[in-house]
């Protein structure tokens, strides 16, 4: 048998012959757009989620629950919005758009510390050192993608920050960490198809044998990445990703710093079939000087960018289809500290969620007049995300079965919070 | 509530007797007498016997076989990668196989101990592990950061290099004064791992730093609230952090203008947040807003201990006395066990490793506190700890999942039992280090200019998480960006590479034939012999290459360093 590829036949069904007859890889190696059939169809009820994240936990009551008059409340000034609350005076544009989503403000969590309110606010679940429980992003692209088989590229991308990891799920399907300016470091095809794919003979019989030998998972996962990556550099598919072809008014609506840049990248993510899409917006650990630091960079970039992802999704009748979560891994003390700002506060605080078949323009329970304690029915992180499983179609009896087999049910068996769903 | 200072314990603190004493700046001088105050079981068989033997118990206990013996090259490749942080060369490799003794295994941890020939390697492989733990792979990266990572890692490369006793080591980061870059008046690298802990909020990070390093206590949730699970509680938290408030982190100006040359760290008469020197307290705020008042105590398990509260430091030197404390503690010696085991073994005997609280029960309890009290007997030898563990019965185990075995899977929550090897993935710095060295791909250049390259290219895998504890994550955990590095990236083009003099030109001009090279190939990258399988495909890859030797073996090394079994250390 030569390795040049025998007249009349194509490159692809060459290197399936190959890939048989070396047993290498196996269905691994036959690459591409497999099912187009229906394709239209299914793109049409497809549903996708994107999550703003942010890092280091905001003070929700100086964003969305504002205790003006109170002496915690601070200095910041509610205003109307389209929906039916109010929010803060540094958010102007998402005013306009708080018609298409909803306030949770009677989040009521327990874990307080970064770490461990990232990995429960994640997934639900609170660190257990017997088990990684994977991440909402990792669960839900995980379920969405029965939808899109005919996606390429990673179906949870998380831009700009680190996300949380894919648990027991394992490494296929880990967030896809990249830049909010949507370059992906080494991508760049340095080899011309053939040879790479002939490499990957190579390289898939070394694979199967170690596989062979130890038998243990850290190697069969691995083999699952490469046939991703190798997916990956294959793909059409890659020009969502390349955010700089967006037109110059569209780059400043969503703003040009790193969040508007990644929440806009997000758009063209979804628009291209991503079911899952973090986005990371750092710096909210504000435990001095807060309102100035909200006030001059926090808001702003915020609302500007948040705004524009809404009502760019709005408008080109994505939003239905598109769940849109903002959250932290906690909120912030009412009470300001001596060094005028609020620390780790898990007990009372907000989120933000709509899209997809969820509710928009409402505020769902209340906090107490100084902001410390929920005053109505008090909700998890498991509540919102079995919530946000509902609007995006997703059963919320699915039930996961951890490696030791223990039984695990989506978004930890949450209960759905009622008013949000239509 | 626990009062605030008890006359009892003072008393107990004063009256105690400790002889302390570094001044014997060579290393060997370390003089203690708290080895009293340690209250395990005698050790009566060596430390690699009890390794043996407890590790044995285990499986009897949970009727697990274990895997069998793993094979010497594959043995070779793994120690080289624990020990000195690369894979081994292919004449290494033959090395080790020409020594037919049984106890060619010991000779060459020996060697990589104690040969000169491996002192650099070995004190830049430990001084990137602890560089990475006590400043993070981002410390000093950042412009306004007081850190300076070159003298982070020169302090650590001259500790390891000389073989500094472990608690020493631990004694001078906890105390350090001076200035943070080599060069400057006053320097000591050692200032690195506290300096841009103590300026801000107070030094708390410093605080929940030094705890989870070197005593396995979690404490950085106490900071705000009593623990719900684990006996730390806020107060404690505040006494810990008094410790560090005499100490601060000064910026260092270029003569006559306004650019930070180097920070240094010193210790300064505190006056408390009450501003009485004599009586220097610091208050805490309650979550009900109440406030309290904290002074310096060290709590260790049951035993606290008091220092006075004289913010003087001629006086009253709070990290001296803290570090001091430490040296006492079990829990110094138990983490450090721990954290050396799980480097080698792939797993401690806690999950997280450096949470050793009561709430989180070790696998092997016994095991963990006999190896710390036979590491403190040894003077805290990190060379002696090393070869107790490379030497012990599970690290010669294949890293095979057998019928035999088949519970022992940690990765599904189940506790370890190391029966058998736990196939783990290299850092990132092995990684580089094992390219660098297996085929020369980063070749020229001073030392500072390739540890600016290597820096570089490692910092490409940073994420932080936007928090004010600096927490950060690497994207070089097997994930997509990994993978596409070792596709396509400048270090695996490097790799690869023909031209003349290059790893693969030199190995094809040394190779009696195409067969020849491959094999060379494979020992380089695996420690193995290819497979027949793996001898055809090149030979086909040799056809398809229209017979060009050298482009087949670029496309073998290719999918080597691309391999499951080169990046994962089994």
């Amino acid at each position: 048998m030569t390795w040049k590829t025998p007249a009349g036949m194509t490159r692809r069904h060459f290197i399936e012959h190959l890939a048989g007859s070396s047993a290498a890889l196996g269905a691994s190696m036959t690459m591409g757009n497999a099912i187009y059939a229906h394709a239209d169809e299914m793109k049409k009820n497809r549903k996708s989620a994107i999550l703003l994240w942010m890092g280091g936990g905001p003070a929700t009551i100086d964003i969305w629950d504002l205790k003006p008059g109170a002496p915690t409340g601070g200095p910041f000034k509610p205003i109307s919005t389209t929906g039916e609350g109010q929010i803060c005076e540094h958010m102007p544009m998402m005013a306009k758009q708080m018609k298409h989503l909803s306030i949770v403000r009677s989040m009521s969590t327990r874990e307080a510390d970064h770490n461990r309110g990232r990995y429960y606010m994640h997934t639900g679940f609170v660190p257990n050192p017997n088990i990684e429980h994977p991440s909402y992003g990792s669960v839900i692209s995980h379920e969405l993608m029965e939808q899109r088989s005919d996606l390429e590229i990673p179906p949870f991308v998380s831009i700009g920050g680190a996300s949380s990891g894919p648990g027991f799920l394992g490494m296929a399907w880990s967030p896809f960490s990249v830049s909010s300016n949507g370059r992906i470091r080494n991508m760049e095809k340095k080899l011309d198809e053939t040879r790479l794919r002939q490499r990957m003979v190579a390289l898939g019989a070394i694979q199967s044998g170690f596989e062979r030998r130890t038998r243990d998972l850290p190697a069969m996962e691995h083999s699952k990445v490469l046939k991703k990556t190798f997916d990956l550099m294959t793909s059409s598919q890659m020009e969502a990703f390349q955010v700089d072809k967006e037109p110059q008014e569209m780059k400043e609506r969503y703003g040009t710093d790193r969040f508007g840049q990644g929440c806009l990248l997000a758009r063209r993510l979804v628009e291209a079939g991503v079911p899952f899409v973090e986005v990371d917006l750092g710096g909210w650990d504000n435990h001095q000087g807060i309102h100035n630091t909200l006030e001059t960079q926090k808001l702003p970039q915020l609302d500007r960018a948040m705004s524009a992802l809404t009502e760019d999704l709005a408008q080109r009748g994505m939003l239905e289809d598109t769940v849109i979560i903002w959250m932290g891994e906690f909120g912030r003390t009412p009470r300001i500290n001596q060094d005028a700002g609020r620390d780790h506060f898990a007990r009372a605080w907000s989120c933000v969620v709509g899209g997809g078949n969820l509710k928009g323009g409402l505020v769902v329970g209340e906090t107490s007049n100084d902001g410390s304690a929920v005053e109505s029915e008090p909700y998890s992180s498991e509540d919102l995300m079995t919530t946000v499983c509902k609007g995006l179609g997703i059963s919320t009896e699915k039930t996961f079965t951890s490696k030791n087999g223990r039984p695990m049910k989506i978004a930890g068996g949450g209960k759905i919070i009622t008013d949000l769903v239509a | 509530m626990i009062p605030l200072r008890t006359a009892f314990l003072s008393l107990i603190a004063l009256t105690t007797a400790f002889s302390f004493s570094f001044a014997d700046d060579s290393g060997a001088g370390v003089e203690t007498e708290v080895q009293a105050a340690a209250t395990s079981s005698p050790v009566s068989a060596s430390p690699v016997e009890m390794i043996n033997q407890l590790i044995q118990r285990g499986w009897a206990d949970y009727e697990v076989r274990p895997a069998g013996e793993v094979d010497d090259g594959a043995w070779c490749r793994r120690v080289y990668l624990d020990v000195i942080g690369r894979i081994p060369t292919v004449e290494e490799l033959a090395e080790f196989k020409s020594d037919r003794s049984s106890d060619r295994r010991a000779n060459l941890v020996d060697r990589l101990l104690h040969d000169d020939q491996y002192t650099e390697e070995y004190a830049r492989h430990w001084s990137t592990v602890w560089t990475n733990l006590l400043i993070g792979r981002s410390g000093g990266s950042d412009r306004r950061s007081l850190v300076s990572r070159d003298g982070m890692q020169k302090y650590l490369r001259d500790s390891f290099a000389s073989n500094k006793p472990y608690n020493k080591m631990v004694y001078e980061l906890v105390t350090a004064t001076g200035s943070a870059k080599p060069g400057t008046d006053r320097f000591n690298g050692a200032v690195n791992f506290l300096i841009d802990k103590v300026n801000e909020e107070k030094a708390t990070l410093a605080t929940s730093s030094t705890t989870r390093i070197f005593l396995g206590q979690q404490v950085q949730c106490t900071q705000c609230h009593n623990h719900p699970f684990n006996q730390w509680k806020q107060q404690r938290f505040w006494e810990f952090n008094s410790f560090f408030r005499q100490t601060r982190g000064l910026r260092r100006f270029v003569d006559g203008t306004n650019d930070i040359d180097h920070g240094e760290l010193i210790d300064q008469d505190y006056a408390g947040e009450a501003n009485d020197p004599e009586d220097a307290m610091i208050f805490y705020e309650l979550r009900n807003g109440l406030t309290k008042v904290a002074y310096p105590k060290f709590s260790d398990g049951e035993k606290e201990y008091e220092i006075g509260p004289s913010g003087f430091v001629d006086e009253v030197n709070r990290r001296s006395e803290l570090a001091r404390l430490m040296m006492q503690s079990e829990s110094l010696d138990k983490m450090i066990v721990n954290r050396m085991w799980s480097m080698f073994m792939g797993h401690g005997f806690t999950r997280p490793i450096d949470d050793l609280g009561p709430h989180n029960p070790s696998t092997h309890p016994e095991l963990l506190a006999g190896l710390g009290e036979a590491f403190r007997h040894s003077s805290y030898d990190l060379k002696s700890l090393i070869t107790w563990i490379t030497s012990s019965r599970p690290y010669q185990l294949d890293a095979t999942l057998g019928s035999g075995n088949e519970s022992d899977d940690p990765s599904i929550g189940e506790p370890p039992k190391f029966s058998r090897f736990y196939l783990r993935q290299m850092s990132a710095e092995q990684l580089y280090q094992s390219m660098v060295t297996a085929t020369d791909a980063s070749g020229s250049g001073s030392y500072e200019e390739q540890e600016r390259e290597r820096r570089r290219w490692l910092q490409q895998f940073v994420v932080a998480f936007g928090t004010d504890e600096g927490d950060e994550a690497t994207t070089f955990n097997g994930s997509i960006p990994q993978a596409l590095m070792l596709f396509n990236g400048d270090l695996t083009k490097n790799a690869i590479s023909t031209k003349q003099g290059s790893f693969l030109d030199r190995l094809a001009d040394n190779s009696k034939s195409p067969q020849d090279a491959v094999k060379g190939l494979f020992l380089a990258g695996l420690s193995r012999r290819p497979e027949r399988k793996e001898l055809q495909i090149a030979s086909k890859l040799l056809v398809a290459r229209e017979g060009d030797v050298k482009e087949m073996m670029q496309d073998m090394w290719w999918a080597i360093i691309n391999s499951n079994e080169f990046i994962l250390q089994h």
